[in-house]
């Protein structure tokens, strides 16, 4: 065991100049984690992010669970994500078992999975507005997310927990007259959403607190193996939509937008840009979608894995590449299921990027990187 | 059972599903030709010291002794440009007395590798009674050839208690400070109830 | 006399007494009043221990606005806070926290346990990092069930505290 304790419990060598600073559990701006800082005047010198708070062993107790009994509880890590939480637990399943997605399943996985991500992301900048101390930013995206949430209670009978997605397509069909409802709530939404550049990303305190704050450049977003729209704020050109499209993505125009600062103003900008693709998508899908057919293949009771295998899926969920490995073997439960969530890729990110920075960009900083500290525990 | 002895134990690939193949003599399955051309390259490179142990569409999956991982690790880098870390699983196999941890690697600097996931694995000594950080459970850190590592095997450590030498950093991460425990993702380690 | 009796080693023990008397005197509307402030400033923790602070956070949205029955407002010290709502799971990690954060606040304070996993384990009946409910942890007012609950549910476990306070004895933490 290492004998050393952990650098918050320890005692610390008073330094005349160097503090440490807890942030975390309980305080506003850090979520569900802590974060130690240690910070000489009012620039932090060296950040230790402490996650675990959250740690609930989902990888643990998958392996006593069947493949569909599973569905439940490992969507609980992002609960307002948990479409994109479950595909590519969902997509490996389908490949050891050797299932066949029907077409009309595989459009609603994509519109229930892209409404879910507006839903995640408008949750995101509602928190991010809060902890810039910009009230309004917190009461527009949280008022306008329900419309979504609304369309998906709709869908799947749940508000945040949908458990939407099994196996061999999805649990219900839509239903009836959805496509009208959802078509004219989408419109609504995006021309909503449009408002926000004149309240927030083109407001001067927005941009004077985030421009050139906690910038990632191209090599070491690379390099920290980043993901999602820190990766892309950063300038490289990887959405696993476009890049390794599942499902029925390869038939859907998929826009991935890229910009070049890497500070903290792009990240927080990508997934608002982000969502108004994801309303092209939903209505390109709605679009194509084929109008009746069956959703979901009939799997017998407890079913098994042909053997030991292993897969590894991967999906673009609202913080990055959520990629699920899973083994298999002969039996109704996992042998193991191992989920890397982009909350968890992202993390090794913040000592980086708040070295040398000031201790109240923290919060600008620290929530432009995508990150749900739940998921990050699993 | 390690991941060496998969394929004689998988039957066949349904028809269903012709777009996965493995590697299994005797089986007339077309492979994959990009997918094909990546494992021989690293074959042609160690030759015996690695196993390739299935390739599938978009994945590759290569097994090496725990000395030969760090040199294959930099050939994966430096000349087929494979640039970060997606995710490190550990599993843990009991009968074989080894715990298996994977690397999945990806690449986004090099356009025709975004597709593909290549998986690293190798595998670390198994201890019954766990000292976790003073057993012979341990391996090389991967950590200065693959930065994105570091978190990622700071929770392989506390969950299977591979100790990764070389690595700057082997704390705690997710687990309470107090825990004393078996590392709890080793199957010996039961939860209650069950 | 009066003045004799009184030094200043004694006097914080006479005007708790006399707080005591004045209290019997006017129990009923005294009572009353300081219920009645405390019942309209239930001001939360700002301590987030799951995932069912998500739905803590779209009780503050404009369509559920919670604010509007003085309950749950964004606030940020402990130190003046009275009310802690247990968002979800407790971890071991987390637990030690939960208990220190509750030990600093300062009197009356009310806790509501939100979610399955506060009150029993939850889904995370089996797991082995998660504590089976908090009731081994803090005193529990109200359990507000669900997984996670609905905005509205968490405003009805606050307005049945509210109802408790209500019905509860003023002089407990005179």
């Amino acid at each position: 065991m290492n004998k050393e304790l952990p650098p918050g419990l320890a005692l610390q060598k008073v330094d005349e100049r160097i503090m440490t600073l807890n942030v975390g559990p309980q305080h506003p701006g850090s979520g569900h984690m802590r974060i130690i800082v240690q910070i000489d005047g009012d620039f932090i010198v060296a950040c230790d992010p402490d996650p675990g708070y959250v740690h609930r062993g989902e990888e643990k107790m998958a392996e006593y669970r069947n493949y569909i009994t599973n569905i439940p509880h490992l969507e609980r890590p992002v609960i307002h994500d948990s479409c994109n939480i479950l595909y590519p637990y969902v997509l490996g399943v389908e490949e050891i078992l050797g299932l066949e997605v029907p077409e009309r399943a595989k459009y609603i996985r994509v519109i229930a999975s892209e409404l879910n991500r507006c839903v995640y992301t408008m949750y995101w900048l509602a928190i991010y507005g809060i902890f810039l101390g910009h009230s309004t930013m917190f009461m527009w995206p949280a008022g306008d997310r329900e419309l979504l949430i609304d369309l998906l209670e709709k869908m799947t009978g749940a508000r945040v927990t949908h458990a939407h997605f099994v196996p061999g397509g999805v649990r219900n069909d839509l239903p009836p007259n959805f496509e009208d409802v959802c078509l004219r709530q989408v419109n609504y939404f995006e021309k909503r959403i449009k408002e926000y550049a004149a309240v927030f990303y083109d407001n001067p305190i927005l941009i004077a607190r985030t421009e050139n704050t906690g910038v990632l450049s191209r090599e070491d977003a690379i390099r920290l193996g980043t993901t999602g729209s820190v990766l892309r704020a950063s300038g490289v050109d990887y959405d696993l939509r476009k890049k390794e499209p599942y499902d029925v993505y390869e038939e859907l125009d998929v826009h991935s937008n890229v910009m070049k600062e890497g500070d903290s103003y792009a990240r927080s900008k990508i997934p608002w840009l982000d969502m108004m693709e994801s309303c092209n998508i939903i209505r390109q899908a709605l679009q194509k979608m084929p109008k009746s057919g069956s959703v979901r293949v009939k799997l017998k009771p407890n079913p098994k894995g042909k053997g030991f295998d292993s897969v590894y899926k991967r999906v673009e969920s609202g913080r990055g590449s959520l990629g699920c490995y899973i083994v298999s073997d002969a039996k109704p439960e996992p042998y193991r299921v191992k989920l890397s969530v982009g909350s968890f890729r992202n993390l090794i990110a913040l000592p980086y990027l708040l070295k040398g920075e000031k201790l109240g960009n923290m919060p600008a900083v620290y929530w432009s990187l995508n990150y749900w500290p739940v998921e990050a525990d699993r | 059972m390690s991941s060496d002895s998969n394929n004689e134990q998988i039957e066949t690939v349904s028809d269903a599903e012709p777009t996965s193949a493995n590697i299994s003599p005797g089986k007339e399955i077309e492979l994959p030709k990009f997918e094909k051309e990546l494992a021989d390259k690293i074959v042609e490179k160690f030759g015996t010291r690695i196993k390739v142990a299935f390739v599938k569409p978009d994945r590759v999956r290569i097994n090496v002794g725990r000395d030969d991982v760090k040199e294959v690790a930099e050939f994966l880098r430096d000349v087929l440009n494979f640039d970060h870390a997606e995710s490190v699983s550990g599993v843990d196999y009991p009968q074989d007395k080894e715990i298996e941890v994977v690397y999945h690697l990806g690449s986004y600097t090099d356009p025709s590798l975004s597709r593909q996931i290549l998986a690293l694995a190798t595998t670390a000594q198994r201890e019954e009674n766990p000292i976790p950080g003073n057993d012979a459970t341990r391996l090389p850190s991967l950590r200065e050839i693959f930065y994105s590592v570091e978190f990622h095997e700071r929770e392989i450590f506390e969950m299977f208690g591979v100790y990764f030498q070389g690595h700057p950093d082997n704390r705690r991460l997710l687990l309470p400070e107090d825990w004393a425990d078996l590392p709890p993702l080793r199957k010996d380690f039961a939860i209650k109830g069950r | 006399m009066l003045k004799d009796l009184i030094t200043p080693q004694n006097a914080n023990v006479f005007v708790g007494k006399l707080g005591d008397i004045l209290e019997k005197a006017i129990d009923k509307p005294l009572g009353y009043a300081i219920n009645w402030g405390r019942i309209w400033s239930l001001w939360p923790v700002h301590i987030e221990t799951a995932c069912c602070s998500v739905e803590f956070g779209a009780a503050s949205s404009p369509r559920y606005d919670v604010e509007r029955f003085g309950i749950i407002e964004a606030f940020g010290s402990l130190r003046q806070c009275d009310l802690i709502v247990v968002q979800g799971t407790i971890t071991r990690k987390m637990a030690p926290r939960l208990r220190l954060v509750y030990d600093q606040m300062p009197e009356p304070k009310y806790v509501i346990a939100m979610g399955a996993c506060a009150i029993t384990g939850g889904l995370y009946f089996d797991s082995y990092n998660v504590l089976p409910g908090i009731d081994g942890v803090l005193p529990v007012d109200v359990y507000v069930p669900g997984c996670p609950p609905r905005p509205e549910t968490l405003i009805q476990g606050c307005m049945l505290l509210q109802e408790k306070i209500k019905r509860m004895k003023a002089r407990k933490y005179v």
